[in-house]
């Protein structure tokens, strides 16, 4: 049987829901003999792979250069997938959407250092406005909601997947 | 003048990039590490109850998040001039071991094995979690098994493994059932060979690094960490001690609501990382290192028998202060034994099924500081309210935070010993990322951000012309 190519993404989260992908334990050794797993943090891949069955995508969209990754993604993917709260609404990320992005970084790099005083611009990518989720930017075809999702709610997709079925709908999710 | 960039790195928690600038006769001449990204917690929380903070700051790491909470609802304690109820420190004393071994385990297995067990010039393709599965099944399995140990324990107290709600302004939410003291008990055993196991081999492959260890950030700094009065190891609570590079206190112990007379803070324009510094030396002189390694430098002793035992084994070996930063991977493993040490203590003493867990108070003071030692070291949230409990001020200094210039300074030795002509191979630009990987940073939670690594190197001729490049397949 041809392995599935799985990819994984990290934007603006906090690597909760890649923690929770690694709870599936050692289910993650049956898991790698239908799994490619052909990009992401866990992996030295160090480009975007030309075609992926499935990546999941943590975190929100928060710098043009989160937005380029993502549409660049859609574009080599088959099955894209929100991973988390983040992706599917923005959540604790997009907190800061309430503070103009110049306040939020005079606080931390000016008023938050005793040496230095400046905003850091050198060579770095710009915050957005805003942290938005995923379908903001590009079509999302599965969302898997929570702060992290389960593991369990993690491998029952991963399973749905490997055997090529949709996922199904009526399963046990949570936000938060 | 070239350049090489390698953006982002990877098998590291994070999102950063690292720029190599070689002179015309190909040697490095500067070197540049970067983080790239920035969340805000700081100004963000303004205007939430104070109470929310252990349930919002969790989310800056999904890695760490027992550690955010801890030293959140520290901070919190303080604000409701609270001494907690005895069992519940216990209790958090005894999350935070599982967090300590889940949080090592992953560094170890998962994100360094790789590199230790196939090399550093191991095929890109395989040199990951499932290659190590692959060559050695059995450790590999046991690797697993000990992460799940760890969260275990977190499952077993919180219910949940990531980002659980149970750490609470006061104590904790509900005390701990018979049963999950038992079935924590029980784990024990399996979970220290597995350490002592891992600990045999990797000193057993420790010859065939000495180039690593000689060139991998083997730079003296000063070092800190939280101890007890006795001057041994704590990870929950203690004063922040300073050591010099030659092994003197150069403060004997910094209690926390005075940390900001000691600790400062830089910005970097290129780093959205800032740069913590020792304040009576001042910005130049006043670099330090957290985390294992420099909690081994820090203590005079671990306080329990078997890490005991494997801390003078390393002291023999490395000598009293050891500084090459490819030793946090062997400080991370005799962590893990006194983590587990201390876990069976804790697990046995009378009160901890006690239960009277949580204290109850509004707002008695503006201002609280907490601090404890997270995996990476020493982490500090530090918040003032107004009168209704409204967070009106945050700060927050983070483990990785405190090693910002430690990495970059061990990210221009590496390069100058390995990175040599206009010619590029895997293993020199591997050796770099692994360097940074040694510090096992997470810059998910130095900048309150975290991002997506991958590896690029470019050498760039002065005119701009690109003359080569890397990238694995």
């Amino acid at each position: 049987m041809k392995k599935l190519k799985l990819a994984t993404v990290w934007l603006d989260g906090c690597s909760g829901c890649h923690m929770s992908l690694l709870d599936i334990d050692t289910a993650i050794i049956a898991l790698v003999r239908k799994v490619d797993i052909v990009y992401g943090p866990l992996v030295d891949a160090q480009e975007f792979p030309e075609e992926v069955d499935v990546t999941l995508v943590e975190g929100a969209v928060s710098t043009k250069e989160d937005v380029d990754k993502l549409q660049h993604i859609r574009q080599h993917t088959k099955l894209l997938v929100s991973l988390g709260d983040c992706a599917v609404t923005g959540n604790v990320s997009g907190l800061r959407n309430v503070v103009p992005v110049n306040k939020l970084l005079q606080r931390v790099y000016v008023e938050g250092a005793d040496e230095g005083g400046c905003i850091p611009n050198q060579d770095l990518p710009q915050l957005a406005k805003f942290a938005r989720p995923a379908q903001d930017f590009v079509k999302v075809d599965v969302c898997l909601p929570g702060c992290p999702p389960s593991s369990k709610i993690i491998a029952g997709f991963l399973n749905t997947a490997v055997e090529g079925r949709k996922p199904e709908a009526n399963q046990k999710i949570k936000f938060g | 003048m070239k350049r090489i960039t390698i953006e982002p790195v990877s098998r590291i928690e994070g999102h950063a990039k690292i720029t190599i600038q070689l002179d015309d006769a190909g040697k490095v001449a500067d070197t540049q590490f970067q983080v790239t990204q920035v969340r805000g917690f700081e100004k963000f929380t303004e205007g939430r109850p104070f109470y929310e903070m252990p349930g919002i700051t969790s989310r800056i790491c999904g890695i760490c998040p027992i550690s955010h909470q801890l030293a959140s609802s520290k901070a919190c304690d303080a604000i409701m001039s609270v001494r907690i109820p005895h069992t519940a420190q216990l209790l958090r004393e005894i999350i935070h071991c599982g967090q300590i071994v889940q949080s090592h385990a992953l560094s170890f297995f998962y994100l360094s094995a790789p590199d230790l067990l196939l090399g550093m010039d191991a095929d890109p393709a395989v040199r990951n979690v499932v290659g190590v599965i692959e060559a050695n099944p059995e450790l590999a399995r046991a690797g697993i098994e000990l992460r799940k140990f760890g969260l275990l324990v977190i499952e077993g107290l919180a219910e949940e493994r990531v980002h659980p709600s149970w750490i609470v302004p006061g104590g904790v939410k509900s005390p701990m059932t018979v049963q999950t003291r038992d079935r924590i008990l029980a784990g024990i055993p399996q979970a220290m060979a597995t350490t002592e196991k891992t600990l045999g081999i990797f000193k057993s492959t420790l010859d065939s690094f000495s180039e690593e260890i000689a060139n991998f950030g083997s730079i003296p700094t000063m070092y800190a960490g939280l101890v007890d009065r006795a001057g041994n190891l704590q990870f929950y609570d203690g004063v922040v001690r300073f050591r010099s590079a030659t092994g003197d206190i150069v403060h004997e112990g910094v209690s926390p609501e005075r940390y900001s007379d000691y600790i400062g803070e830089a910005t970097m324009r290129n780093s959205f990382m800032k740069a913590p510094f020792y304040k009576p030396l001042g910005y130049a002189q006043g670099s330090y290192r957290v985390g294992p390694l420099a909690r081994l430098n820090v203590a005079d002793a671990l306080g329990t028998p078997r890490a005991d035992a494997e801390l003078q084994i390393f002291r023999q070996r490395f000598g009293r202060m050891a500084h090459s930063a490819f030793l946090y991977h062997y400080a991370r493993l005799i962590e893990v034994l006194y983590a587990l040490e201390c876990l069976k203590i804790l697990l046995l003493e009378p009160h901890v099924l006690d239960t009277h867990v949580r204290a109850n108070a509004g707002v008695n003071a503006l201002e609280g500081v907490g601090i404890v030692e997270a995996p990476r070291g020493t982490l500090i949230h530090h918040y003032k309210v107004d009168d209704n409990g409204a967070i009106v001020w945050a700060n927050l200094i983070v483990s990785t935070g405190h090693n910002n210039r430690a990495i970059g300074d061990s990210v221009r030795q590496v390069s100058e010993h390995f990175i040599h002509g206009d010619h590029l191979e895997e293993g020199m630009l591997n050796r770099v990322s692994a360097v940074v990987r040694a510090y096992d940073p997470c810059l998910s939670c130095s900048t309150h951000a975290f991002g997506v690594p991958a590896v690029e190197i470019s050498l760039v001729a002065p005119n701009g012309d690109l003359l080569d490049r890397l990238r694995s397949k």
